[in-house]
């Protein structure tokens, strides 16, 4: 008898006929073939993160310092050492700046679909053209605003790759916010309106605090998720070996250096690669651990 | 006096605060209408920044393998040439060798979670799935390349050598490129990746199986397994089919970790171990240098093909998973 079963383990009173002995050998046989492999895709899907996380150490770690984490990008491939400090600073502007953007809009809009829309054909059809925006290829998402921003600018910059990024995290933020302003209960609203207060007091005052972990998780998954995206910033955020501040004029992003340097045939380049993944996932582990924490600590019952 | 007359002002549709009320929701409105904006700007963009290349290249675009940027003699007779269906085979083999890998795995976990697993291993395993979704493609692409695709080369070399004189898996399996980065490599990668969005989806469509249904089998002498069969399984079909194709839609559109361990060559080969090329890989890596004109607009021609495969593929996972719901909640009133 299995201890997997999830079944309270069967006491000597069982009958002898309804014990597991008395199944037939093939059926036997079937079921444990089928436990094994389901416990064997669990395996499967640890080795991955394993092997993840056993590089990102070994390798990542070798070449983690504080100097990497602050040096310029070394122009060559081939030069030993150097660091990551402009990808750093350029993931910071460009999340950053996307989140600046994408946050207020998306909760706006939330509010919107969870508040005004809701099943109005408008409502409707905003929140399947949400659905399909997180399905859209991040790619086209870099197409669309290197054709937009950067040929119109002509200049590819930080604050092209923001709003790339601002773009993808919008229908996701939309979504997220909405789920957790339905969870509000309809009694505060309620109470709040019969008090005397106006539709978008209530909104400001009672319903968004009300749901502000949440939309605060979702958010945080959301940036978490930005800064991973390598591709639609790829495409407009130009290269630069020293940091820049400014939106303006190219500048560079953690996933774009590993990007880059995870191509050349160089070892340097392929350590400072793994030192700047280290660091990226460093980031987003934390970013998605706090989102994780807030949304367990103080989620809304549902109800 | 009626209670009309003595209603404070600010309880007036008209009365203080009206202007603030209305701006507030129209606000509301116009962020909400920025997603169809941006949406609808993407396709038109994209779209009419690629017609000087589907001008260009005709039905071919989409039809042709050949895919030569630079114009090879200057003003002579050949030109430049940019078909892209070598791309969108390379997009769909690698997809299909995901979902191939992902689709049982991703079931697999989604049944231990919901039916096998012990309370403490279940979280745990949440935990790795979700740990799993986290990870930067990029990063996925970083092991590929330097890591997976070189260890898999002697996998590659020891499938081809033990099957290569076997007729249909001879040519699916043949020599395997050097570098180890092909079809299957990316294939493999991608698979890591959709495994977290197909496990969560499926989960969720396994956690509305009726506990009536699956006691009843179980009382009937079921085992487990039989259990699974008879009542999990038929009752989530259609959401499994609709998480099978939301991670399809996934894999298509994956574009670094695919572009680093696909080996970037462009030809229509049955061998799944051969270098290859796909739609979004072929855009990230070429932009920088495009070829001669019109070949950026036919990079962002792909991105158009591509963004076509993705929205039907989208469609249809909606379609199914609506009509799945439809069916599972008949089933449970």
């Amino acid at each position: 008898m299995t201890t997997t079963s999830g079944i309270a383990p069967l006491s000597t009173s069982v009958p002898d006929d309804l014990r597991r002995a008395t199944l037939s050998r093939g059926r036997r046989l079937t079921d444990l073939v089928a436990r094994t492999a389901i416990w064997l895709s669990v395996a499967v899907a640890a080795v991955p993160i394993g092997f993840v996380v056993y590089y990102l150490i070994r390798k990542g770690g070798g070449a983690m310092s504080w100097s990497f984490l602050t040096d310029r990008i070394p122009h060559q491939p081939t030069t030993i050492g150097g660091g990551m400090g402009p990808a750093i600073v350029g993931t910071i502007v460009t999340v950053g700046f996307a989140s600046v953007m994408a946050i207020p809009l998306g909760v706006l809009g939330a509010i919107y679909l969870a508040e005004y829309g809701k099943q109005r054909p408008l409502g409707r059809l905003i929140r399947t053209m949400a659905d399909v925006m997180t399905g859209v290829p991040s790619i086209m998402m870099g197409l669309f605003i290197y054709i937009s921003v950067v040929l119109l600018t002509h200049e590819q910059n930080g604050l092209a790759a923001a709003l790339a990024l601002g773009s993808l995290m919008l229908p996701v933020i939309i979504r997220t916010s909405e789920e957790m302003l339905n969870l509000v209960p309809e009694e505060l609203r309620q109470a709040s309106l019969a008090l005397g207060a106006r539709r978008w007091r209530t909104i400001v005052s009672v319903v968004l605090p009300a749901s502000a972990s949440g939309i605060t998780s979702g958010a945080l998954l959301a940036i978490a998720r930005a800064a991973g995206e390598t591709a639609p910033i790829y495409l407009v955020i130009g290269l630069i070996y020293r940091p820049n501040w400014s939106l303006f004029g190219a500048n560079t992003s953690l996933p774009a250096q590993i990007f880059s340097n995870a191509q050349q045939p160089y070892a340097p380049a392929n350590d400072r690669a793994w030192g700047a993944a280290l660091t990226l996932v460093a980031i987003v582990f934390i970013l998605t651990a706090l989102g994780r924490f807030l949304a367990a600590r103080f989620a809304i019952k549902e109800r | 006096m009626t209670l009309n007359e003595r209603q404070s002002p600010a309880l007036h549709r008209r009365g203080r605060g009206a202007i603030a009320d209305r701006t507030f929701s129209t606000a509301a409105l116009i962020a909400g209408i920025l997603v169809l904006a941006i949406l609808a700007l993407i396709f038109i963009t994209t779209v009419t920044q690629a017609w000087p290349a589907f001008r260009y290249q005709g039905l071919s675009f989409f039809t042709s393998t050949t895919w030569v940027p630079n114009d090879p003699d200057g003003d002579g007779p050949a030109k430049a040439q940019f078909g892209t269906l070598a791309f969108t085979y390379g997009t769909v083999v690698v997809s299909l060798i995901a979902l191939v890998v992902a689709v049982p795995v991703s079931i697999g976990i989604a049944l231990f979670i919901t039916e096998l697993a012990p309370k403490r291993v279940r979280s745990s395993v949440t935990t790795i799935i979700d740990l799993l979704a986290a990870v930067p493609s990029v990063v996925f692409g970083l092991l590929g390349i330097l890591v997976v695709a070189p260890a898999l080369f002697h996998a590659y070399d020891g499938v081809h050598k033990t099957v290569g004189r076997v007729p249909i898996l001879g040519k699916l399996f043949g020599e395997p490129v050097s570098s180890g980065r092909s079809f299957m490599t990316a294939g493999i990668i991608v698979a890591i990746m959709i495994v977290p969005i197909i496990t969560s989806v499926t989960r969720e469509v396994f956690a509305t199986v009726p506990t009536a249904d699956k006691h009843a089998a179980l009382s009937l002498g079921a085992t487990r397994w039989e259990m699974i069969r008879a009542a999990v399984f038929p009752h989530s079909f259609g959401g499994m089919v609709g998480a099978v194709i939301l991670g399809l839609g996934r894999a298509m559109g994956e574009t670094i970790a695919v572009a680093l361990t696909i080996g970037a060559a462009v030809h229509v080969t049955p061998n799944l171990f051969d270098g290859g090329h796909a739609l979004p890989a072929v855009i990230v890596l070429n932009f920088g240098d495009p070829g001669s004109y019109p070949g950026r607009e036919a990079l962002i021609g792909c991105g158009v093909v591509l963004f076509a495969l993705t929205l039907i593929v989208n469609y249809a996972a909606r379609f199914i998973v609506r009509r799945a719901e439809v069916r599972m909640k008949g089933a449970t009133a």
